[in-house]
């Protein structure tokens, strides 16, 4: 499964199924395993309840469980500062600069592997192993890394690794990548394992009940929020809204415009604390434009490429030119337009099954 | 894979004489000590005796010691037992910022209850100044709390001149000798202390049972209330097997006393040398001499302790790095910090601690092992890359 002689890995264990069952897949074919939790959170500290979520210190009793019932050395790494900084903060940030986060994407950089892997590494393992449904493989050809999708295209977790650079590539291994879920389970129960049956979390793991804008409330504090007006793109003021953080490009609920055809948010102008709406036609974009761009199969675009872009993790990837611009940017065509094209996202860019690299949206089209 | 343990500060292993006394007291004569019939009597007897035991050890009166569950109720009994015993006498307390946290918390709790705590800093040594105790004091002051010996540098600070303070000022003086006591000679025919902690897994005896003394005399409110057990001091049916655990564990330490202060002395000596032989950029924390035995905590530069920890305990060796209670977290240790280290030198310190079972071999074995991983570590260490810039 992994290139090498059997030697140690380090397994980034969330107490979910995914990570426990690779860190059991390799323990099994004679690896010498360790377990590594994140103790990112406190979902107690911060006044928001007490959940089960990735990785408070509820996931880090989970991960020690099994990491007892596999028999391997367990450690936590205390990262709360860094993932506060690097993540929370981002996170609102972006919120209130009135763009949609990616949470998952910024700890998977900052976080999974900045500092994890580098503790991976000073414990002398050849490489730090996650559960993501995601390949790596090595292209002696081009002497590249090259990131491709799982085999699992529904649970294909890609998307979020597009920032994952060559030398970070050469030291991370996902076993789970060739695997269906269906058959990740399966293993799972074969082995025991006591989080078999546990179910998933399709959440932001540090906010509760995926209510954003609550979240950003208590970090904030209510003063923040202004409640503006709702305009259409002609400037006409259709409606008022509660503070510009509670609302999404695409979003429908929660407008409040008594109008014969629904209205969708298109966007959210955080100088004048003005929700713009409109119907759902206008929804539509031809093309964006994605900065901080990391390329993979090549260290960075020359000339125009045709490829697929997927611009939410549940979107099914539409065809685009991408045109390479200044200072690290892209700017991406849409052959067929795109709904909800939403300012701060992640656009990532595939040739099959490929990743060709992604950059943060910063414009659209 | 060899295992060595050198993290004694943190527990020892119940030592087997120990473990041996404690058996016949949970199915065989497990009577309630209070009670008067034959099942009570039997053990009282050995309650007594360890009491004496106990007692011995620290050079003390049988009937001026009692038994807690733990050093840490020890602690709390005395600090909260004195603050309620002299709250109308005064609210103000002194200890130092090197304390345990069994201390530390409870003073802090006591200042949200409002009391005035002063926290004593200390210097690069982990010494007080003694003048700045003694300004310290006012007339409010109704305790001093300063610990005899530092779990984490091994420190041991001067407690007959505290105590000489203390005894001139009229104010109460409690130590927290929880790592001292069986390290270092104990006498309170001597030291002029009214009220000392100690605890049983320090000393070769179970978790779970501590102990306190108590010079006759001495202002102290119960912490735990119930039936009349310990003098009406301390309620709560008395632990007889961990008790008479702790007993014959007091009487091993005063037994074999020099020989273990020799051995341990050696050993620690054997690895300080060691180490700092073959590693470059060693820092020791902590005086010099004015030290337990037993212990050494040295920072490694430009690496972390952290790091250090899990590469050791992937080897079999187990140390630790801040007091056992907080490690867990990454901030660096508040003892360390107080004594005016940088929090990056802070973060690289890593504490031995010897105990009775550690041999050559096991020192030796560190020795070996310590400077593979140091270089490793550095290697791939960016801090250790910027350094000649």
């Amino acid at each position: 499964m992994f290139p090498g002689e059997k030697g140690r890995l380090a397994v980034a264990m969330s107490g979910g199924v995914d990570s426990s069952t690779a860190a059991a897949i390799l323990k099994e074919e004679g690896y010498e395993v360790i377990g590594l939790t994140m103790h990112l959170w406190d979902p107690l500290e911060n006044g928001l309840g007490n959940f089960g979520r990735c990785c408070s210190p509820e996931d880090i009793h989970e991960a020690r469980r099994v990491a007892d019932q596999l028999e391997i050395p367990h450690y936590v790494l205390n990262l709360r500062k860094a993932f506060e900084q690097e993540v929370v903060d981002y996170f609102v940030a972006e919120y209130l600069r009135g763009r949609t986060p990616n949470p998952c994407v910024r700890c998977n950089d900052r976080i999974k592997f900045g500092p994890l892997l580098q503790k991976a590494e000073e414990l002398g393992a050849k490489a730090l192993v996650t559960g993501h449904y995601a390949r790596i493989e090595f292209d002696p050809s081009k002497k590249r890394y090259l990131l491709k999708r799982g085999r699992d295209r529904n649970k294909d977790q890609s998307y979020f690794l597009f920032l994952l650079t060559q030398t970070q590539m050469s030291k991370v291994f996902f076993p789970l990548g060739e695997k269906s879920k269906p058959e990740v389970r399966q293993q799972a129960l074969r082995l025991g394992l006591r989080v078999a049956q546990k179910a998933e979390s399709q959440e932001v793991c540090f906010i509760p009940d995926n209510r954003y804008g609550r979240f950003v409330e208590r970090r904030i504090g209510r003063e923040v929020f202004q409640p503006g007006e709702i305009v259409n793109r002609q400037g006409k003021v259709l409606g008022l809204h509660r503070g510009l953080y509670s609302y999404t490009i695409g979003q429908r609920r929660g407008l409040g415009i008594g109008a014969p055809y629904p209205h969708y948010v298109l966007a959210l102008d955080t100088e004048a604390n003005r929700v713009v709406a409109g119907r759902k036609e206008e929804l539509f974009s031809d093309g964006l434009v994605a900065g901080g761009v990391n390329w993979i199969p090549f260290p960075k675009l020359e000339g125009e490429v045709e490829a697929s872009v997927q611009i939410r993790y549940r979107h099914p990837a539409a065809p685009a030119l991408l045109k390479p611009l200044n200072g690290g940017k892209v700017e991406v065509k849409l052959r067929v337009p795109q709904k909800s094209v939403a300012p701060g996202q992640a656009a990532v860019f595939y040739q099959g099954d490929e990743v060709l690299g992604g950059g943060w949206i910063e414009k659209v089209l | 894979m060899r295992r060595v343990y050198m993290d004694h500060n943190a527990t020892t292993p119940v030592h087997p004489e120990v473990l041996q006394a404690m058996i016949p007291f949970f199915n065989d004569q497990f009577g309630n000590a209070s009670s008067i019939h034959w099942a009570g009597r039997e053990v009282k007897k050995y309650l007594d005796e360890a009491r004496e035991k106990v007692a011995a050890l620290i050079n003390a009166q049988p009937s001026e010691v009692i038994f807690t569950s733990s050093g840490t109720e020890s602690d709390n009994m005395a600090i909260k037992g004195v603050a309620a015993a002299l709250k109308d006498k005064g609210r103000h307390i002194i200890t130092t910022q090197v304390e345990h946290q069994a201390v530390l918390h409870t003073c802090m709790f006591l200042e949200k209850m409002g009391y005035e705590v002063t926290y004593l800093p200390v210097d690069s040594d982990g010494l007080i100044n003694l003048g700045e105790l003694r300004r310290s004091i006012k007339d409010q002051t109704i305790l001093i709390s300063i610990m005899f010996a530092n779990n984490e540098t091994g420190v041991i600070l001067p407690l007959p001149e505290v105590g000489e303070i203390a005894r001139e000022k009229g104010v109460i003086f409690h130590t927290d000798a929880i790592q001292a006591v069986g390290k270092l000679p104990v006498d309170l025919k001597r030291l002029p202390v009214d009220i000392l902690s100690l605890s049983g897994h320090k000393l070769y005896a179970p978790k779970g049972i501590g102990a306190q003394y108590i010079r006759p005399g001495t202002k102290l409110a119960p912490l735990i209330h119930g039936g009349h057990q310990e003098r009406s001091r301390r309620a709560g049916t008395e632990n007889i097997p961990y008790i008479v655990g702790l007993g014959k564990a007091s009487e091993i330490a005063q037994r074999d006393f020099a020989k273990h202060q020799a051995h341990l002395l050696a050993l620690r000596d054997r690895l300080q040398q060691g180490i700092i032989r073959s590693v470059s950029e060693v820092k020791l924390n902590g005086h010099p001499t004015k030290r337990l035995p037993n212990t050494l905590n040295l920072s490694f530069l430009y690496i972390e302790g952290e790091s250090l920890l899990l590469n050791l305990d992937l080897e079999g060796i187990a140390v630790s790095s801040g007091s056992a209670c907080t490690s867990g977290s990454l901030e660096p240790s508040h003892v360390l910090l107080a004594m005016g280290m940088k929090p990056e030198i802070a973060q690289g310190a890593v504490r031995f601690s010897l105990g009775w079972g550690n041999t050559e071999e096991d020192v030796e074995y560190a020795v070996q092992v310590i400077p593979k991983i140091v270089r490793r570590l550095r290697d791939i260490s960016p801090l250790y890359k910027k350094r000649d810039l």
